[in-house]
């Protein structure tokens, strides 16, 4: 299996593609220290530096990268989707 | 591991004490009239360099003191062998001469009025003469890494700053404070969503007190004008590069510190007294952002970028780091440490500090950084608010 995933830490609910990943791969992840993050199978194409969701997230969850909330999602998430803007927010300035 | 205390660096020793890295004769005008005879002046004199901007005409309280420690911190910073002061009129112009003067290092000023553009770049140009024949006689000599201040900020951020080049200046971060020097790091508003890391390492309840103080600020300067930043922070460069929210960009930001305390918070182009490293309240903005850490007299600059940043400053060399792929693939010209072997797993981080580390240290001893070479030569002031 192919290593394609970066996280900061090994719980994270988000790792990172260190390149263009493809639908359908099945993708290994790795801590920066070098740790298995076990892997998941793609469920649509991330390019090189966005995120991976590494497991289900439901909605109004918070996101957790550098093993801290760094959003909320707006959004239910499968394992393996792309997570971005489109559902995630800022858990910041509210307007 | 390299340890930045065995580095061999060398540099210029200025009267006050300090080393820079560059010995650069400058024409620094006070105000946005003066730029022409400025320019006039580094036209016509070899090895002199104008630094224009926009402002010094008609601004007042705290954003006309910002500029004037501005202008006096560039003209202060050690990388500056001498400088020639050109303003409109006679007094601003010689509080700027009398502060640069505090250093020891040979400073004049010149105004424009009673007796125009022409004289006036006639009279300095003269003086620049001199001052250029003066500092290319200056010789480096060897300066021990505890007598090094610099500063890091990065820019158009993306998730792999946070994973590679970031940590990267937070493991040389570290190794610099256990040698004795002195940084700086800033960008107030970005460091939303993480401020209570940078809360949890202030030394103590005056340093905590005064970044709660200037982190608030910032919070309700943004509030005041009815927006959030969203669209702003993080910018639609980030965005392109992967970073959804200001928490996530804050958490890459911060990792530049590395495990570091926080030693002071310094207001914007204040020059820091003590080692280890210190928090400039600063915008978030490069080039604004690099021209106060020089003017706080930052002789040497990291600058971990994703996306790729072209930022420079005219004074202040600025070292640019990368772990995208993408950044080396397509504008490698910027980019002086490439640490992009981190997300491809073949580089660990304290292998990338020493990558950086030798980066420093060739810089610091003469080489030229890529934003050098390119002419990215961004001096650019903060303004506070609108002028009278």
């Amino acid at each position: 299996m192919k290593h394609g995933i970066l996280m900061h830490e090994t719980d994270d609910d988000v790792g990172v593609a260190v390149r263009d990943l493809k639908k359908g791969e099945k993708i290994g992840a790795v801590t920066l220290e070098g740790k298995s993050a076990g892997s998941v199978k793609l469920r649509e194409n991330v390019p090189l530096g966005h995120k991976v969701a590494m497991r289900d997230l439901a909605t109004d969850a918070s996101v957790i990268k550098y093993g801290r909330p760094v959003g909320r999602v707006v959004k239910r998430i499968t394992r393996g989707a792309h997570v971005h803007v489109h559902n995630v927010k800022t858990l910041r300035w509210h307007v | 591991m390299i340890n930045p205390a065995k580095l061999k660096l060398t540099g210029f020793r200025r009267a006050d004490g300090r080393f820079g890295i560059r010995n650069h004769v400058i024409i620094l005008p006070v105000d946005d009239i003066s730029n022409a005879a400025a320019e006039g002046v580094a036209s016509l004199i070899r090895g002199t360099m104008a630094l224009p901007h926009a402002y010094g005409r008609l601004q007042f309280g705290e954003d006309l003191e910002l500029t004037f420690r501005t202008l006096a911190g560039t003209g202060r910073n050690p990388n500056i062998a001498a400088v020639v002061v050109i303003g409109i009129e006679p007094k601003w112009t010689n509080r700027i001469v009398k502060e640069i003067k505090k250093t020891g290092k040979p400073v004049v000023g010149f105004h424009i009025e009673r007796y125009g553009d022409l004289r006036t770049i006639e009279r300095a140009s003269r003086k620049a003469k001199e001052f250029v024949q003066y500092a290319t006689e200056l010789q480096r000599e060897p300066f021990p890494v505890s007598k090094l201040l610099m500063s890091t900020k990065c820019g158009e951020s993306d998730t792999t700053t946070g994973l590679s080049s970031c940590p990267t200046v937070g493991r040389v971060f570290e190794r610099l404070t256990k040698a004795g020097a002195t940084m700086i790091f800033g960008e107030t508003s970005e460091l939303t969503g993480g401020e209570d890391i940078i809360q949890s390492r202030c030394i103590n309840r005056k340093v905590l007190a005064g970044f709660n103080a200037m982190f608030e600020d910032y919070t309700n300067l943004i509030t005041s004008q009815g927006v959030d930043l969203l669209g702003s922070q993080p910018t639609e460069g980030n965005i392109r590069g992967g970073l959804t929210t200001i928490e996530e960009k804050a958490m890459g930001n911060i990792q530049k510190i590395g495990r570091c305390e926080v030693r002071s918070v310094l207001k914007p182009a204040v020059e820091p007294r003590g080692k280890g490293l210190h928090f400039m309240d600063s915008s978030s903005a490069a080039a604004e952002m690099v021209t106060l850490c020089a003017a706080g007299g930052s002789v040497v600059h990291y600058f971990p970028t994703g996306q790729g940043n072209v930022i420079g400053n005219p004074i202040c060399p600025v070292i640019k780091l990368s772990g995208n792929p993408l950044t080396l693939a397509t504008m490698s010209e910027h980019i002086d440490v490439d640490v992009t072997g981190i997300l491809r797993m073949e580089m660990n981080l304290d292998q990338a500090a020493d990558a950086a580390l030798k980066s420093l240290a060739s810089t610091i001893n003469g080489r030229l950084t890529a934003a050098e070479t390119l002419r990215h030569d961004e001096f650019v002031m903060t303004k506070l608010y609108r002028s009278a």
